[in-house]
């Protein structure tokens, strides 16, 4: 009985076994690979970013680094002091990587030291026998060759936050990087590639046995913007210490060539973790070094506003170009009394001459007569108070009052006096230097809306991808009217009554047209205006106008036109327009087709004969 | 009997029934230390070995040696059990060790063959008629439950519902009735509550766990369910010798000791578990047969005191890792790499082979009247 009661049991084993090992077997099978089978992510190379000439602005440089593995290393303490004799390491450091050790598997690399030199990397492998346990592993960092100087444009990367986690599982990797600002944060989707994956089969503690399978995934795509960064450079260089920004665009194609805030800042600071120190000088500076100002600066247009004003008026058949009208020096609306820039007034000016001589009078007048709401309608149409659509975060609408705005807005009516203060782009319109570029450039191509670009192409895997971006329209203007709107132009920097003469481009196949236009920060105060003082370097440098200028150039072709807006610079003559002389000569300059053979061509050696 | 006459008698079979599994568990050890020698196969070995001379050594002396010291052995045995209370060393959580000259010994597994011999040596002196009077099965009931207590505290629930259980059964083998063991079992049923008070928080953590161990899957359900897997996922024939993921991946913990036929069942699948079940079997049937055979009821007694206590160790153990009962730490007999164990197991097939080859004999109730 007792034999039969064993046997009994015996058997619900074997019948257990079966129901384990046969019944259920799938269901084990499955766990146990996942138990052994880890999925690992391979994170794809970021895409690149090149100029417009393929000049590398963003890679991904290889960054060596010296890990140690306890378990092979042995004494770990000693391994760091024979490390130390051929790199150097921190105190700091040193504990950093046993407290490490100390909390990690000891199979587990630790990072003793990134981004090795060449002959630091060298020293490690030569002495390789003698340091068990020591590896070189190769990662990859961003590293922008482009510098400060295109710090805007470019952006930067950095590590992903918890709220950026959702989504893409490779962004959990430690230390994974996305893209924080500028292209790399606009493009980050298409940078970042598709990841790869690696299934390894590891043990109850995680060390990696072997790889089973490997899928390489997809790199990022490459980015060709439409920057000439030689161009930028000069841009950067030419600007100096001022806290301004410069934009230069391609009239036609709407392509940026260059792309200007300063002060800059360095972006490489970012990718490998900014200090505290500089991240405070970058809060604290008064010039916000971190703000793109061509893009997300909101500054009055001042005078460079007055062709809009110019060509409501024409449009809206208000004025005869030539009719020339008297300028007092001021115009009296009820009992307010609006100076023009110039004491004594400019005597006669009709459109041209207002234009090229920036007489506040003529556009007092005119604006009376074409009134806020139509200025408004024109300047839109050449993409003021509205985002372009450019490739970078942070892009703002500038403004373009109306009647209704204001009413909306403020509750009040719109009065007189602010249709006449619009006249000479001051009061509540504001625009962006980008979108007095695009102005600008509207003007010179004869009245196409361009809209601007930053990328010239994309490319995955060395492949072009398509670009899908439709041809740009015809504003439908009429030719003769920004004909007058040009002529004015041509002359603020070609007639010697021009406010910018002194800033031309003597060469005659370069010229350049534009205006100039200074914007008050600070009310004159009636005391000061009695006083005498109204001389910007008579005050402090926050309370000085900002000086602004735009321009496009060649006049007879127009190619390139620019925006320069120096803030609290001065006069747009004196601070603005000789910057924007030097760019539109230097993009022409560089441009292929007008590149002339004589730095290249060597001397002829005479043969005697 | 002369020396000769006796190893004459030694069981052929039985020999080779008991070095199979031996040799099965050699290569699952050799295989545990992914496919070296070191550092459990060759220990094992020379534990099996010597176990195989003390099995030699007990089965030759005369059996009336063993009868007549069986109290002393329990005494014995017992005291080293107490011994373990006192200098007993903390391994593992649990003071199951203590130190006899070089050895380390685990009274607890010692006490299991003691309390066959001293079982065996109670009843053989009981006539059929006392064995009816309740009042018997007092003596027995204390050699059981004492030290079953005692290991219980250590602690170690798999030895301790291992000595109730082969007592229990020895009772039965003795003659007792069903239900005055029914009657004793109810009593022990009354005792849980007051055993658990015994019990250590992993152990406590370990029975519950055993009811719903896919809720903790990294905690205390771990062994079970990782065991499961390995199991599972061998198949009907397994992942060849060498070739378990599980178990080599150490996912699968203890795998060469209490765990060890969960790599078997990995590496050979339903086909390597059910040979070696039936090996098992075949070993159990023929210890019953041989133990029948005997003259005496304490030959008969001891023969299939160990063959319960073999049985108790193989179903607990695969009972164990299958996920039938809680893991009590009790290891696959022959198999598992261990020294204590192995000594009790080969002592205990000592005396079955003492009692075989001395089957003939007979031997008086009262047992200061040997004839030979």
């Amino acid at each position: 009985m007792l034999g039969g009661v064993q046997t009994l049991l015996l058997a619900s084993l074997a019948g257990r076994m079966y129901q384990l090992q046969v019944v259920e077997s799938d269901r084990y099978k499955t766990l146990a690979d996942e138990n052994r089978i880890n999925m690992q992510l391979l994170p794809p190379p970021r895409g690149r970013i090149f100029d417009r000439f393929g000049r590398p602005l963003a890679v991904n440089q290889l960054n060596y680094r010296l890990v140690i593995v306890p378990e092979q290393a042995g004494d770990l303490e000693r391994s760091l002091v024979a490390i130390g004799l051929l790199v150097q390491i921190e105190q700091r450091e040193r504990e950093r990587v046993l407290r490490e050790a100390q909390r990690k598997r000891n199979f587990v690399p630790i990072t003793v030291r990134e981004n090795l030199t060449w002959e630091e990397v060298s020293r490690i492998e030569v002495n390789a026998p003698d340091l068990p346990g020591t590896m070189i592993d190769v990662g990859q960092t961003r590293h922008y060759l482009s510098g400060k100087e295109a710090a805007h444009i470019i952006g930067y990367v950095g590590a992903v936050t918890e709220k950026e986690l959702a989504g893409d599982p490779v962004l959990a990797l430690p230390g994974f990087r996305i893209g924080k600002n500028g292209a790399e944060k606009v493009f980050e989707s298409r940078l970042r590639g598709k990841a790869g994956s690696r299934q390894v089969e590891v043990n109850a503690y995680g060390r990696i046995i072997r790889e089973l399978r490997r899928d390489e995934g997809q790199p990022g795509d490459d980015y060709v913007l439409s920057i000439d960064m030689g161009l930028q450079e000069y841009a950067n260089a030419r600007i100096m210490h001022e806290s301004a920004s410069a934009v230069v665009i391609d009239v036609h194609s709407g392509e940026l060539m260059a792309l200007v805030s300063s002060p800059s800042f360095n972006p490489n600071s970012f990718t490998t973790g900014i200090s505290q120190n500089e991240w405070n000088a970058l809060m604290t500076n008064p010039r916000f070094p971190l703000t793109n100002k061509a893009v997300s600066g909101q500054y009055s247009p001042g005078s460079t506003f007055k062709m809009m004003v110019a060509l409501a008026a024409l449009e809206g058949d208000h004025i005869n170009p030539n009719r020339e009208i008297f300028c007092p020096g001021y115009l009296d609306l009820g009992n307010r009394r609006f100076h023009c820039w110039k004491r004594g007034g400019h005597g006669r000016v009709n459109m041209y001459t207002g234009i090229t001589r920036s007489c506040d009078f003529y556009f007092y007048e005119v604006a009376k007569r074409v009134g806020v709401d139509d200025i408004a309608a024109m300047a839109r149409r050449f993409g003021l108070g509205e985002k372009l659509g450019i490739e970078l975060p942070s892009e703002r609408n500038g403004l373009m009052p109306t009647r209704d705005w204001k009413l909306a807005v403020y509750g009040v009516p719109w009065q007189k006096g602010e249709t006449l203060v619009i006249g000479i782009g001051q009061g509540f319109v504001l625009a962006t230097p980008l979108q007095l570029a695009v102005m600008t450039a509207r003007i010179a191509n004869g009245g196409v809306a361009i809209a601007p670009k930053l990328v010239r192409e994309a490319q995955r895997v060395g492949k072009r991808l398509p670009d899908l971006r439709e041809p740009f329209p015809s504003m439908g203007l009429s030719a003769a009217h920004l004909a007058v709107v040009q002529k004015g132009m041509l002359d603020v920097t070609n007639d010697p009554r021009g406010t910018a003469y002194r800033a031309r481009i003597e060469e005659p196949s370069m010229a350049m047209a534009g205006k100039t236009g200074s914007v008050q920060v600070k009310r004159i105060t009636k005391a000061e205006r009695e006083r005498g003082v109204v001389k910007n370097e008579d005050r402090e440098w926050k309370d000085r106008d900002h000086a602004l200028f735009v321009g496009y150039a060649p006049i007879d072709s127009p190619r390139y036109a620019v925006s320069v807006v120096v803030e609290h610079g001065g006069g747009g003559s004196k601070a603005a327009a000789p910057i924007a002389r030097d760019l539109l000569r230097e993009v022409q300059r560089r441009d292929p087709a007008r590149r002339g053979p004589e730095e290249n061509i060597p001397l002829q050696t005479t043969v005697s004969a | 009997m002369s020396l000769w006459d006796r190893v004459s008698q030694i069981n052929l079979v039985l020999i080779i029934l008991i070095c199979l599994p031996a040799l099965i568990g050699f290569a699952m050890l050799y295989s545990a230390a992914g496919g070296e020698m070191e550092p459990w196969a060759t220990r094992q070995i020379i534990r099996f070995g010597f176990g195989l001379g003390i099995m030699f050594v007990v089965a030759l002396v005369d059996i009336r040696f063993w009868l007549k010291s069986a109290y002393f052995i329990y005494a014995g045995a017992f005291l080293l059990l107490i011994g373990v209370e006192l200098i007993g060393d903390a391994a593992m959580g649990a003071q199951r060790w203590v130190e006899v000259g070089p050895l380390q010994l685990q009274p607890s597994e010692l006490m299991k063959v003691a309390l066959v011999i001293a079982l065996a040596r109670y009843f053989h002196s009981v006539s059929t008629e006392d064995i009816k009077r309740i009042l018997i099965l007092i003596p027995p009931l204390i050699l059981i439950l004492v030290p079953a207590v005692l290991v219980l505290r250590q602690p170690d629930l798999g030895t301790s519902a291992l000595l109730v259980i082969s007592g229990t059964v020895m009772l039965f083998l003795a003659g007792i009735r069903v239900w005055k063991l029914g009657v004793a079992f109810a009593g022990l049923l009354g005792a849980i509550p007051v055993a658990w008070q015994f019990l250590r928080e992993y152990q406590k953590t370990r029975i519950l766990t055993f009811i719903n161990p896919e809720s903790d899957p990294l905690g205390a359900g771990y062994h079970i369910l990782q065991s499961k897997i390995a199991f599972g996922s061998g198949g009907l024939f397994g992942k060849g010798f060498l070739g378990g993921t599980q178990g080599h991946l150490n996912f699968l913990p203890e795998k060469q000791t209490d765990f060890i036929f969960t790599m078997l069942a990995e590496e050979f699948g339903l086909a390597g578990g059910i040979a070696l079940l039936l090996l098992y079997f075949i070993l159990m049937a023929h210890g019953t047969v041989l133990s029948l055979r005997c003259n005496s009821q304490f030959g008969r007694m001891i023969g299939m005191g160990i063959v319960t206590t073999f049985f108790l160790y193989v179903f607990i153990n695969m009972a164990m890792v299958m996920g039938l009962v809680p893991v009590v730490g009790v290891p696959l007999p022959l198999i598992s790499y261990g020294g204590s164990a192995m000594l009790t197991l080969m002592f205990g097939f000592g005396l079955m082979l003492n009692a075989h080859i001395h089957r003939h004999v007979q031997i008086g109730r009262r047992i200061n009247n040997l004839r030979s």
